[in-house]
């Protein structure tokens, strides 16, 4: 059985402008331990997805579909229920740690607090794991960052602390939306290989939120692609990566600048700006930016498995021969 | 902490002698003087008075004089009140107006600090828009409305409490504390309700919650310090002000406050109890702001005044 059932998940927003349809009709599952990437552009709608499942929507955020948490339905929990499971089976880490940490807060209450509530320990023994947690994030002087503050670490260690207060009470799985997109590259890498080394010893299932598929192509064993609120393929990384069978992967995978081409001097990009989430296509939502769009891309394409383990929203069977990118 | 504390109390004696000076030569500007009166007196008389109270001596030789007194914490004689000198009158009447301001501050900070939270929690919804509407009747309505319409209800009405006339009792207390509250809880509540609302939007509460902390929790002990640093500024000035009384509510319940100094002081062209009282109001607003200032540093560990210096 899948560790997370998401079916059909839709997340709107209503604002002075008109509805935001942020996350249209969503479904994907995750199993026990696995690492799955979301990827996609801004405003494909990862985040609200992983704010969708913690139940952290904005209050003008409206959610509808399922998202069963080991056989629990979590939408429309009651908040005293949701406040168990948060942080306590379910983590989330965010894209800004310096941030996300309470600055009126020493380190080691953000920690202690965690442990005291969800497992009912006493001060002293929830310290003692607190002190040990920050050891295995590989932090030093773990007994005098308790007593310190957020403003006195840097990005990469309260991204850090982060990851700590996340895998405290040891959670089925854990929600990381750019964990390392405010930090420098070096830091990033470290930050990467930590979570998927703490990820397989505790067999974390991790939902990896990003527009980096450097970051993905470490970390996640698959890839969700997002596009305006919907999947436009889901692979096996390796798969993924090899043979892209959407444009708009395609049209991804293209435009990270690579070492080994013949320096232009232009990046590639995909051309256009994705559709108003005010007002979405009725078609295919990438048809207005896709280079092989026709005829019958006026009309929604299902998004169906082509082979095993390989979904894609497309109506082409196959990709046009790639082009050499110039 | 503590070579801080000694630097601002250091500065304050400059800041201290600019008030002192301004309001000395402010009130000697003011048309009139403390012996005019409808019937015009005797040159004699006047003479004799102001040599007294050496009135006669060249401005400059006054502003010294008065200098060289206060440095020895001598206010000099009231110029109205015969007999009386300016220590006596405000030692008299300082502690009831303290104790009154000191009681409705409490009284303000214990329920406008809450009911502003609990707005801020409930934002838009029934519980915020009732908090919100009474705090702005609170802030509207002028004490001198306050006063006698709580006289009429629980003085005259239901007869529980003395309607005036000062002694250290609580019954005497209640009203004016109330009168002199309300308008402080308002600011309180309001100013509560608009940085909590703010802070409840700032990612590291996103991040409690994410935590499973509940509502209690997030409220008191992530969102309530960085809430209370607006309150925290407003009751400098604030409490300076509500320590040194009021005018209208000393008079309508008839306390012998300090309140009414500063009207009739002027009035009267009392030199001296003008600037007894003055100084009394610039002492009190540079040490309750070198309070904030402190406040501030406990509540935001960012803030370390020393570092900075060193």
């Amino acid at each position: 059985m899948a560790l997370l059932e998401v079916r059909n998940l839709t997340v709107s927003f209503d604002t002075p402008d008109g509805t935001v349809h942020a996350v249209n009709g969503l479904s994907f599952d995750l199993d026990p331990g696995e690492t799955l990437g979301l990827v996609g552009e801004s405003g494909s709608g990862k985040t609200q997805t992983a704010l969708a499942i913690m139940g952290l929507l904005a209050q003008n955020g409206r959610v509808s579909g399922s998202v069963v948490f080991r056989g629990q339905e979590l939408l429309g929990m009651s908040p005293g229920e949701l406040s168990r499971v948060r942080g306590s089976k379910i983590s989330m880490i965010f894209q800004d740690p310096d941030s996300s940490l309470n600055p009126y807060l020493s380190i080691g209450d953000q920690l202690i607090e965690v442990l005291t509530h969800h497992r009912a320990l006493r001060r002293r023994e929830a310290r003692a794991r607190a002190i040990e947690m920050l050891g295995r994030v590989r932090l030093s002087d773990p007994e005098q960052r308790m007593r310190q503050y957020p403003h006195e670490l840097s990005g990469g260690m309260c991204q850090r602390v982060m990851i700590a207060m996340a895998l405290l009470c040891q959670p089925d799985l854990l929600i990381a939306d750019e964990p390392t997109t405010a930090l420098d590259v070096t830091v990033q890498s470290q930050i990467n290989s930590l979570m998927g080394e703490l990820s397989e010893k505790s067999s974390t299932a991790i939902l990896l939120i990003t527009h980096d598929l450097g970051v993905v192509a470490g970390l996640a064993h698959r890839v969700l692609v997002m596009y305006a609120g919907q999947e436009m393929e889901m692979a096996p990384v390796d798969d993924l990566f090899a043979d892209p069978r959407h444009p708009y992967t395609e049209g991804l995978l293209n435009s990270v600048p690579r070492l080994d081409q013949v320096r232009s001097g232009i990046l590639n990009a995909i051309p256009g700006n994705p559709p108003s989430l005010l007002e979405l296509p009725t078609g295919c939502p990438f048809a207005g930016r896709c280079l092989y769009a026709w005829e019958q891309c006026r009309q929604l394409p299902e998004f169906e498995k082509i082979d095993e383990d390989r979904f894609k929203r497309c109506h082409l069977d196959a990709l046009p021969t790639k082009r050499e990118s110039a | 902490m503590l070579k801080y504390s000694l630097k601002r109390l250091a500065s304050a004696i400059p800041t201290l002698f600019l008030l002192i000076t301004f309001a000395f030569f402010m009130i000697r500007i003011a048309p009139g003087g403390p012996f005019d009166s409808e019937r015009a007196l005797p040159p004699e008389i006047e003479a004799n008075l102001a040599a007294k109270y050496h009135l006669d001596e060249h401005l400059v030789i006054q502003y010294g004089r008065y200098l060289w007194n206060i440095a020895r914490l001598d206010f000099g004689p009231s110029f109205h009140y015969l007999d009386w000198s300016v220590n006596d009158l405000i030692l008299q009447g300082a502690p009831v107006s303290f104790t009154l301001g000191l009681l409705a501050l409490a009284l303000a900070l214990a329920i406008g600090i809450p009911i502003g939270a609990w707005a801020a929690f409930r934002q838009n919804r029934a519980a915020d828009y009732s908090v919100m509407s009474l705090a702005m009747v609170g802030i509207s309505i002028p004490n001198f409305v306050m006063a006698p319409l709580l006289i009429l209800l629980f003085a005259i009405t239901l007869g529980w409490l003395p309607a005036g006339g000062w002694e250290f009792s609580p019954a005497r207390m209640v009203l004016p504390v109330i009168t002199l509250a309300l308008p402080m809880i308002a600011y309180i509540a309001r100013i509560t309700r608009g940085s909590m609302i703010e802070v409840l939007h700032a990612s590291f509460i996103r991040t409690a919650r994410a935590k499973g902390m509940p509502s209690r929790n997030i409220l008191f002990s992530h969102a309530l310090k960085p809430a209370l640093l607006p309150v925290i500024s407003y009751l400098g000035p604030a409490a300076a002000a509500i320590l040194t009384g009021s005018v209208v509510v000393e008079r309508i319940f008839t306390i012998p406050g300090i309140g009414s100094y500063f009207v009739q002081g002027a009035l009267n062209r009392d030199y001296t109890l003008v600037m007894g009282v003055v100084i009394l109001y610039g002492m009190l607003i540079i040490l309750f702001n070198f309070l904030v200032d402190l406040v501030y540093a406990w509540l935001d560990p960012r803030i370390r005044y020393d570092e900075q210096e060193a």
